[in-house]
C-alpha cells in the first residue's frame, strides 16, 4: 500500500457540471409548470372551486342510498358490456397478430415498408382513446353495441401488438437457430421456433387486456356505443343520482370479478 | 464488554430458535461461531443488535441493555456495533464512497446524509479505510460493478466507518472462493487486532474458524454445546456439534477440496 | 410478464410431431403441452358463449350499411386533414391539453411518492397501509371519465377539473406500482442500512430511493403519455382539452378537421415515446 499520509477530506457527490445540470433541470421543470398552471387557470372560475365541497356534499348526499330496485334493469346492459369487451378483445387480438410479427424486426417480411407500416398502425391504434374511436363510429355506423366492439377492437390491436411484437424480438435466437438448421422452412420456423416461445406471453397479454377492456367498455354508452354506459348516461341526463350510484356499484362489482378472473388466469399460466 | 444473559428466541409458530445463550465477549477477542445450518447463528448475531427482536434474556453492550431499548435509543446503540453480511448488502447502485459513508447515518443529521454534505473528519476517515482495505482507485465506482471480494471489503470498510466497539459478521466468506476467502479473514483478523475491536464471526467453515478464531462457540439446536479455543475442537467436539453424519460428510467434502487443490498446483508446476 | 414456460415433466399429445415426423425437442414439446392446457380447458366453455353472445347481439345491418358511406368520407377526410378552417379552436383544446397534462403528471407524481410509501407493507404501519392501499384502490376502481364527470360538476367546466381528474388518476397508477417495487426490493440492503443505526428517513433515501428510483422515472415518463391521451377523452364531459374540439367536429360532419385532430393526437404521442426513451437512457 502506497504511504499516503495526507487523506483528502474532500468530497463530492456529483461532479460540478452534473450539478449544474441537476439544478438547470430542475429549473426547467419549474418554471414550466408554473407557465402551464398560469395558461391552463387562466379561465378558471376560482368561486366554482371554492364552493366545490358544498356542492360535493349535495350530490353525495342525493347520490345516496343507491336505488336498488334499479337492478334488473341493469342486467341486460352488463350482458351487453361483457360481449362488447369479450368479443372486442377477441377481434382486436385476431388482427394484432399479424400486425405484430410484421412489426417485429426478426419476423417482419420487408425492414423498410411493412414494418413502418405495422409500427404506425400500432401508434395509431394505442394514441387514441377506445372512446375516441367509439365517438368515430357511433357517428359512422350509429350508436349500438357494434359501435363499441369495433372501437374496443380497434384499441386492443395497438395494446396487444406493441407488447406481443416486443416478447416476439425478444425471443430466445438460439432455439430459432435450432429449428432453422433442421431445414425447416420460414413459415415453420415461426410456428415451431416463435410461436411456442411467444404463447404464455400473448395469452397473458390477451388476458390482460381484456381485463382493461371491461372497464373501458363500462363507459362507452356514454358516447352511444351500448353497454351499461347508456343507463349511466340516461341517469346523468335527468340527474337521477340513486341510479347512478347503482350503476356504480355495478360496475366496480364488474371490474374487480374481472381482475380477479385476469389475474387467476394468468398465475395459471405462467 | 458483550455480555449475552440467557438469550432466548422463540417464534410465534412455536420454533425455538435460541435457548438460553450466555456467552461473554471480553475487548479484542475475536470469536468465532460455528454449528450446523438452522443451528440459530445468525439468529444469534441479528438478536444482539435486535434485527430480530430477542423474546428472552439480556443483550449488555458494555453496561446498557440492547434489549430493552426504545427505538430512538437502539438506534443510538446500533451506531457502537458494525455489521458485515454474507452477501455483502452493499446499496448496488450507489458509489463505493457513498456506501462507506453509510456507516456515518447514525451519527449525521438526515439533510447531511441526504444531500451528501458529509464532516470532513468523515470523509477523510472513509478514504483513510478505503486504503488500509486496497481499494482506493474503486471510491466512486457503482458498488455492483466491483468484484466479490471487493464489495465484502467495502462492507468491511462501511461497518468500520461507524467507528464500532464491536463487529458482527455474518459468514463473511460463504459467497467466496477460497483464495478470497482467505484474504477477506486475514483483513478482518488483522483489523481487529489493530484496533483491540471485538467480533464475533458466524462461519461454516470450520477449517478457516480454527486457522483464525481466538475462540470458538459451538451452537446446536439453539444451544451453547462448546466454547473453548480452537485447539480444543477435537473430533469428539466436532461430532457433537455437528451430529456424526453432517461431520463425516463434511470431513469428506473438505477432503475433496484439499485433494482437487493439491492436484491443481501439481499440474501448474508441470507446466512451468 | 410471463417470459418463457416453465419446464413441466409431461409427455406432449402423440400427435405433436415435427415437420420430419420425429418427436419434438424437449423444450418446444413443454411448450406445446403448456399451450394446449388454457385452450383445451376453454374450448368447450368459449363455443357457448360465442354463441350466446353473437345470438343476443342486435345489430342495424341496414344501418351499418349506410354508414360505411360516411366511414368512407371520414377516411378521406383522415387523409386530407384540414389544420387550417378551426384552428383556433383546435389550438386553444391542444394548449389546454398538454398544459394539463404536464401539471396533472407533476402534482399526480409528487402526491403518490408519499401514498405509495405509506402503501408498501415494509415501511409502513399497519394503518397506513391500510389506508393508503384504500386510496390506490378507490384511484384504480373508477375510469377517468366517470371521476371528471364528477369532478365537473363540483368544480365548473374547464381544464382545472380535468387537471384533478387526471392527477387523481395518476395516484392510482405510479402509487401502487411504486409501492409494489418497494415491497419487492432485497431487503439485505435495508437490513445493512439499518444495523449502522439509520433513522427511518436516511434508510429510505439510501436503501429504498436507489433501488426504486429508476423505476418510478421510467413510470412517470410512461403516465406523462397515458395523461395525455386521457386528457383528450375527458373533454367529452366538458374537462377540458382537445377532446371536446374533436367531440364537436365529428357532430357537424367535419371529417377533415377531425382527421387534422387525430393526426395531431397520434402526432404528439409518437413524439413523446422518441423522447421519453431517450430522455430515459439519458437520466439513467
Amino acid at each position: 500500500m502506497t504511504e499516503i499520509t495526507h487523506y483528502s477530506q474532500v468530497w463530492a457527490h456529483r461532479t460540478p457540471r452534473k450539478r449544474l445540470f441537476m439544478w438547470l433541470g430542475w429549473l426547467a421543470l419549474v418554471a414550466l409548470f408554473v407557465w402551464c398552471w398560469q395558461v391552463m387557470t387562466e379561465n378558471t372560475i376560482w368561486a366554482f372551486v371554492a364552493d366545490a365541497p358544498r356542492q360535493a356534499a349535495d350530490i353525495g348526499g342525493r347520490m345516496m342510498p343507491p336505488r336498488l330496485s334499479y337492478l334488473p334493469e341493469l342486467m341486460v346492459p352488463l350482458w351487453d358490456t361483457i360481449n362488447i369487451a369479450t368479443l372486442g378483445t377477441l377481434g382486436g387480438v385476431i388482427m394484432a397478430v399479424p400486425v405484430a410479427f410484421m412489426a417485429a424486426r426478426n419476423t417482419t417480411p420487408s425492414q423498410h415498408i411493412l414494418r413502418p407500416i405495422a409500427l404506425f398502425i400500432i401508434v395509431a391504434s394505442r394514441s387514441i382513446n377506445s372512446l375516441i374511436w367509439a365517438l368515430l363510429l357511433v357517428a359512422i355506423i350509429g350508436p349500438g353495441i357494434l359501435a363499441g366492439i369495433v372501437a374496443i377492437a380497434l384499441r386492443s390491436i395497438g395494446f396487444v401488438g406493441k407488447l406481443l411484437y416486443e416478447a416476439i424480438e425478444e425471443t430466445d435466437a438460439r432455439q430459432i437457430e435450432a429449428v432453422q438448421a433442421t431445414g425447416a422452412s420460414p413459415a415453420q420456423v415461426v410456428s415451431y421456433g416463435i410461436v411456442p416461445q411467444v404463447m404464455p406471453a400473448f395469452w397473458g397479454i390477451s388476458v390482460f387486456r381484456w381485463d382493461i377492456n371491461i372497464r373501458e367498455s363500462t363507459i362507452l354508452g356514454l358516447v352511444g356505443a351500448g353497454g351499461i354506459g347508456l343507463k349511466l348516461q340516461a341517469s346523468l341526463n335527468v340527474l337521477a343520482w340513486p341510479q347512478v350510484t347503482m350503476i356504480l356499484i355495478l360496475i366496480l362489482g364488474t371490474v374487480v370479478l374481472s381482475e380477479w378472473v385476469s389475474a387467476r388466469v394468468r398465475h395459471a399460466i405462467i | 464488554m458483550l455480555h449475552l444473559k440467557g438469550l432466548g428466541k422463540t417464534y410465534k409458530t412455536g420454533d425455538v430458535a435460541l435457548s438460553d445463550v450466555t456467552l461473554e465477549v471480553p475487548k479484542g477477542q475475536i470469536m468465532g461461531l460455528i454449528g450446523p445450518s438452522g443451528a440459530g447463528k445468525s439468529t444469534l448475531i441479528r438478536c444482539i443488535n435486535r434485527l430480530v427482536e430477542p423474546t428472552a434474556g439480556a443483550v449488555m453492550l458494555g453496561d446498557v441493555d440492547l434489549a430493552s431499548l426504545g427505538k430512538r435509543e437502539l438506534r443510538r446503540q446500533r451506531r457502537r456495533i458494525g455489521m458485515i453480511f454474507q452477501e455483502y448488502a452493499l446499496v448496488e447502485r450507489l458509489t463505493v464512497m457513498e456506501n462507506v459513508l453509510s456507516g456515518r447515518l447514525g451519527y449525521v443529521p438526515f439533510w447531511r446524509s441526504f444531500l451528501r454534505r458529509y464532516p470532513p473528519q468523515d470523509i477523510q476517515n472513509a478514504y483513510r479505510l478505503l486504503d488500509r482495505v486496497g481499494l482506493m482507485e474503486h471510491a466512486d465506482k457503482r458498488a455492483d460493478a466491483l468484484s466479490g471480494g471487493q464489495r465484502q471489503r467495502v462492507g468491511i470498510a462501511r461497518a468500520l466507518a461507524q467507528e464500532p466497539e464491536l463487529l458482527l459478521v455474518d459468514e463473511p466468506t460463504a459467497s467466496l472462493d477460497p483464495k478470497t476467502s482467505r484474504q477477506i479473514m486475514r483483513l478482518l483478523t488483522e483489523i481487529c487486532a489493530e484496533r483491540g475491536l471485538p467480533a464475533i464471526v458466524n462461519i461454516h467453515d470450520v477449517p478457516l474458524a480454527q486457522q483464525f478464531m481466538q475462540r470458538i462457540v459451538g451452537l446446536r439446536a439453539g444451544r451453547v454445546v462448546f466454547d473453548g479455543p480452537p485447539e480444543d475442537l477435537t473430533e469428539a467436539a466436532l461430532t457433537e456439534i455437528y451430529g456424526a453424519e453432517d461431520w463425516h460428510a463434511m470431513r469428506a467434502g473438505d477432503a475433496e477440496q484439499a485433494e482437487a487443490e493439491a492436484e491443481a498446483r501439481a499440474r501448474m508446476e508441470a507446466l512451468a | 410478464m410471463p417470459s418463457r414456460p416453465k419446464p413441466r415433466l409431461r409427455r406432449a399429445p402423440g400427435w405433436r410431431r415435427s415437420p420430419d415426423g420425429r418427436a419434438l425437442p424437449h423444450h418446444l414439446e413443454t411448450a406445446a403441452a403448456d399451450r394446449d392446457r388454457p385452450a383445451l380447458a376453454a374450448r368447450p366453455a368459449g363455443g357457448i358463449y360465442l354463441v350466446l353472445a353473437i345470438g343476443t347481439l342486435e345489430v342495424d345491418w341496414a344501418r351499418v350499411a349506410a354508414g360505411l358511406e360516411r366511414g368512407q368520407r371520414f377516411v378521406m377526410g383522415f387523409l386530407s386533414p384540414d389544420f387550417a378552417s378551426r384552428w383556433t379552436d383546435i389550438r386553444q383544446g391542444l394548449i389546454e391539453s398538454l398544459t394539463m397534462t404536464l401539471t396533472s403528471t407533476v402534482v399526480g407524481v409528487l402526491i403518490s411518492v408519499p401514498i405509495g410509501i405509506g402503501a408498501a407493507r415494509n415501511l409502513a404501519p399497519r394503518a397506513v397501509y391500510y389506508l393508503c392501499r384504500g386510496i390506490i384502490a378507490v384511484s384504480r376502481a373508477l375510469q377517468e371519465i366517470i371521476i371528471a364527470i364528477f369532478l365537473v360538476a363540483m368544480f365548473g367546466f374547464g381544464p382545472f377539473a380535468g387537471f384533478l381528474t387526471l392527477s387523481f388518476a395518476t395516484i392510482g397508477f405510479i402509487a401502487k406500482l411504486l409501492a409494489d417495487d418497494i415491497e419487492e426490493i432485497e431487503e439485505a440492503q435495508a437490513e445493512a442500512i439499518r444495523a449502522t443505526g439509520a433513522s427511518w428517513g436516511q434508510l429510505v433515501n439510501y436503501a429504498i430511493q436507489p433501488q426504486v428510483m429508476p423505476r418510478l422515472i421510467g413510470l412517470s415518463l410512461y403516465r406523462l403519455d397515458i395523461n395525455f391521451r386521457e386528457s383528450a377523452v375527458i373533454g367529452i364531459v366538458g374537462a377540458g382539452g382537445i377532446g371536446a374540439t374533436l367531440n364537436t367536429a365529428i357532430d357537424r360532419y367535419e371529417y377533415d378537421s377531425a382527421g387534422a385532430i387525430l393526426l395531431i393526437i397520434i402526432g404528439i404521442v409518437m413524439v413523446a415515446e422518441y423522447g421519453s426513451s431517450y430522455l430515459r437512457k439519458f437520466l439513467q
